[in-house]
């Protein structure tokens, strides 16, 4: 298991998994959201390709009313 | 000034630009969306969390209504220019609302990382739309740097005391040639009116419609001061006077012949 920062909570995923599943536990929109892996943005095409290194921090955004 | 806004390359009917923060429910805010007439409408970007549903992006694409993803909350460039990123990315559209505040308290744009931050995303390839203070030196400079609007506050974020230095807001008019909309604190439609009179070519409020006790009714109203303001701009209003001025002819008068005031 390795440790990822999701969202600002730490969480526990199985060796080798993915940014798209990583995505996955926290909603299960593909559309109107974005994420970045230590504060880089990588592009919805790319989640299931990318591997995550244990540690690291995990947002995923969406809009919400402001402004 | 033509009867479009154009920024950009995009061309509105509407001059209002409403945000979408503070709305006691979607139900209101779609209404006010719809009384207040707009075509884009800001919305922020934050984490998902388990009651973060995905409806303010739906209503707007139901409504018809451009989005314009804000920076809202970011303290640095670096903040400002990652969530412009996510921003693009989830909502599909490289329109951006700059929005660089200096502490919490005031809520007042940070100046210098507004700059730097403007300067990147327009490298970059963003439609910038910058938050700004009323100071025209620092409006131009983001002009300069590639902004397709400069967005002056009128006064703090929310605090509803209208344009506080109306000459600068038209120094500042006079001194750009891209857009500028006049943005925070808009308390009620006399002010975003006065907007439009100094000169301004759009106005974007949130607050003043989302917390009034009517949202829908200050709605309507912000719509009408936006479009009379612009009336009155292109108009020409009279010369201030120090002195009174009689509209009414001054001969003709009765008993102004017999030089004596008729009796009662």
């Amino acid at each position: 298991m390795i440790s990822i920062r999701l969202n600002g909570t730490e969480e526990q995923f199985p060796d080798g998994s993915t940014l798209a599943e990583v995505v996955q536990r926290i909603t299960s929109a593909t559309q109107g959201i974005a994420v970045a892996v230590d504060a880089q943005v990588i592009r919805r095409t790319e989640w299931a390709s990318t591997a995550l290194r244990p540690g690291a921090q995990v947002d995923v955004l969406t809009a919400v009313q402001g402004g | 000034m033509a009867n479009k806004l154009v920024i950009g390359e995009r061309q509105f009917n509407s001059r209002l630009i409403m945000g979408t923060g503070g709305a006691p429910s979607l139900e209101i805010l779609r209404k006010a969306l719809i009384a207040s007439g707009t075509e884009m409408t800001t919305v922020a970007m934050r984490r998902v969390s388990a009651d973060t549903h995905g409806s303010i992006f739906d209503l707007l694409k139901e409504l018809k209504i451009d989005v314009l993803p804000n920076t809202a909350g970011c303290y640095t460039a670096g903040e400002a220019i990652l969530t412009a990123q996510l921003a693009r990315e989830a909502l599909e559209t490289s329109w951006i609302k700059l929005e660089v505040i200096s502490n919490e308290e005031t809520l007042l744009p940070d100046g210098l990382e507004t700059v730097r931050a403007a300067e990147k995303l327009a490298l970059d390839g963003f439609t910038v739309l910058a938050y700004t203070n009323d100071d025209p030196a620092l409006g131009k400079r983001l002009q300069d740097v590639g902004c397709a609007a400069v967005m002056p506050l009128g006064a703090p974020i929310g605090s509803g005391l209208g344009i506080r230095n109306p000459h600068n807001i038209e120094l500042m008019r006079s001194l750009l040639t891209v857009p500028m909309l006049l943005d925070a604190g808009i308390g009620t439609a006399s002010d975003a009116a006065l907007a439009m009179e100094l000169g301004c070519d759009g106005v974007l409020l949130a607050s003043a419609v989302t917390r009034a006790a009517d949202p829908v009714g200050m709605a309507h109203a912000m719509r009408l001061a936006v479009e009379s303001g612009l009336l009155a701009h292109n108009a020409g209003r009279i010369p201030k006077r120090w002195r009174a001025h009689a509209s009414s002819p001054q001969s003709g008068l009765i008993g102004t012949d017999a030089r004596e005031s008729p009796e009662f």
